[in-house]
């Protein structure tokens, strides 16, 4: 199969690849990994009539503790943060979602901020970015701006970057006090989209209590969706597993999955009221 | 444009569309058929080649993207007139029926032991779990990555 025949810059600054985007507007796209865009191109999904590869342009593929923040440039794969010991160290969610990512070929080449960018729905790490409070750094050749991932993410495969913008990076917040997180994940096969896909984050405060709760939802919305009734159950309260059911049974509330070849739409809910109890149970072990 | 992609170690040229594929470069402009295609959905792991040594999928990568870089394939594995430990493995073990799988099996396999040299089952099935066999049951495509990384250790 075969895309549409496009123009094709592979810019070795960032400089130089804002201002082909400058140029070019809506009709180009950045590829970077392009393990969404290119099978989409070859289905005819996608016709950019020019991409800008970022590939060559160096110091975008860096993990960074940056002012507070873990910071996750723009050419960082998934294999990348599952071998990160700064991840491994800071950010529980983020590891146990990224091994689970399509497969280890994929991960090897697709990109964590491509991902984000896409807004798949069945996108893993959106619910991920949701549940740890990410911000996204977009930039352009007017400058940079840092947009919340819950203004980033519009709707069905929409997000609020505007044309000549380009993701430059993640970032995502560094906890000061213990801290816990999951993702768990129910997938047909390897590399299979998520049937349904839970993101837990929590932060305890001095007293035990939970000081912050973070939950979204995968492959269960037309887009990647925080539980926002099921986060606010649990914050100021203590840890127990009633409040853990009362959270699943909320979050499975905020999903309006249907049904398809990965399942009937009653059990994805079931698979969400599951996985938050679960997840929740698990990331107060991590973080205690 | 023009692009040039070491393979194997030998240059390969061509002026081609940047819409070309990267297995279509390496199978039509280096006449290499060893790697193949198979789902051409990003899906099976046929077309696995070794990009500066990773294990990626040359169905969904450009040939622009490779330009200057090194690709090693299936015909780079044999040196001197002799197979690989990994070929040489696949054939004891009996880790193929139809071989369709074989090449991208075999270049995830080397790249695995290139990492860990005694990979257990569950280290094997995880690093091939991009990669479809629809014949063996996996079985022996496991048994023949250990036996290689054992092969490996023993040279």
């Amino acid at each position: 199969m075969y895309p549409s025949a496009f123009d094709y810059h592979a810019p070795t600054s960032l400089d130089e690849a804002l201002s082909l985007l400058a140029e070019h507007g809506e009709d180009a796209r950045v590829l970077a990994g392009g393990q969404s865009l290119i099978p989409m191109m070859k289905l005819r999904l996608a016709a950019p009539a020019v991409l800008v590869d970022i590939n060559d342009i160096e110091g975008l593929d860096t993990i960074e503790e940056v002012n507070g923040h873990i910071h996750v440039g723009a050419l960082v794969r998934h294999n990348d943060i599952v071998r990160s010991d700064v991840i491994s160290a800071h950010n529980h969610t983020m590891a146990a979602a990224a091994p689970w990512i399509a497969d280890p070929l994929v991960r090897n080449r697709g990109t964590v901020c491509g991902s984000i960018a896409h807004v798949d729905p069945e996108g893993d790490w959106n619910s991920v970015m949701l549940a740890v409070d990410a911000e996204v750094i977009a930039v352009s050749s007017a400058g940079e701006r840092v947009i919340p991932i819950d203004d980033f993410i519009v709707d069905f495969f929409t997000n609020s970057l505007q044309p000549g913008e380009m993701v430059k990076a993640v970032l995502i917040p560094k906890y000061s006090g213990p801290s816990g997180g999951t993702y768990l994940k129910m997938e047909r096969k390897i590399g299979d989209y998520a049937t349904a896909a839970v993101a837990t984050h929590v932060e305890l405060g001095a007293d035990g209590t939970i000081a912050k709760a973070g939950i979204a939802l995968t492959a269960v919305n037309n887009k990647n969706t925080r539980a926002t009734a099921a986060e606010a159950a649990l914050v100021g309260n203590a840890p127990s597993p009633e409040l853990f059911a009362e959270a699943g049974e909320l979050a499975a509330a905020a999903a309006q999955p249907e049904d398809n070849v990965r399942g009937p739409a009653d059990y994805k809910r079931d698979l969400v009221r599951v996985f938050t109890r679960r997840g929740l149970a698990k990331a107060i072990e991590l973080a205690s | 444009m023009n692009v040039n992609v070491t393979i194997n170690g030998a240059e390969t040229s061509a002026d081609i569309e940047p819409r070309t594929l990267l297995v279509d470069f390496i199978r039509t402009d280096a006449g290499l058929t060893g790697t193949h295609i198979g789902c051409d959905t990003t899906s099976c792991g046929a077309c696995t080649v070794l990009l500066d040594g990773v294990p990626v999928k040359s169905c969904t990568l450009f040939a622009v993207q490779a330009n200057g870089r090194s690709v090693q394939t299936v015909e780079g594995l044999k040196q001197d007139g002799s197979l690989h430990p990994i070929q040489a493995a696949f054939k004891d073990s009996h880790g193929l029926q139809c071989g369709f799988c074989t090449p991208g099996m075999m270049m995830v396999g080397k790249a695995l032991l290139e990492e860990n040299a005694s990979p257990s089952d569950d280290d094997v099935r995880w690093a091939i779990s991009g990669n479809l066999c629809r014949c063996t049951g996996y079985m022996n495509i496991v048994k023949a990555i250990q036996q290689a990384g054992a092969m490996l250790a023993e040279s």
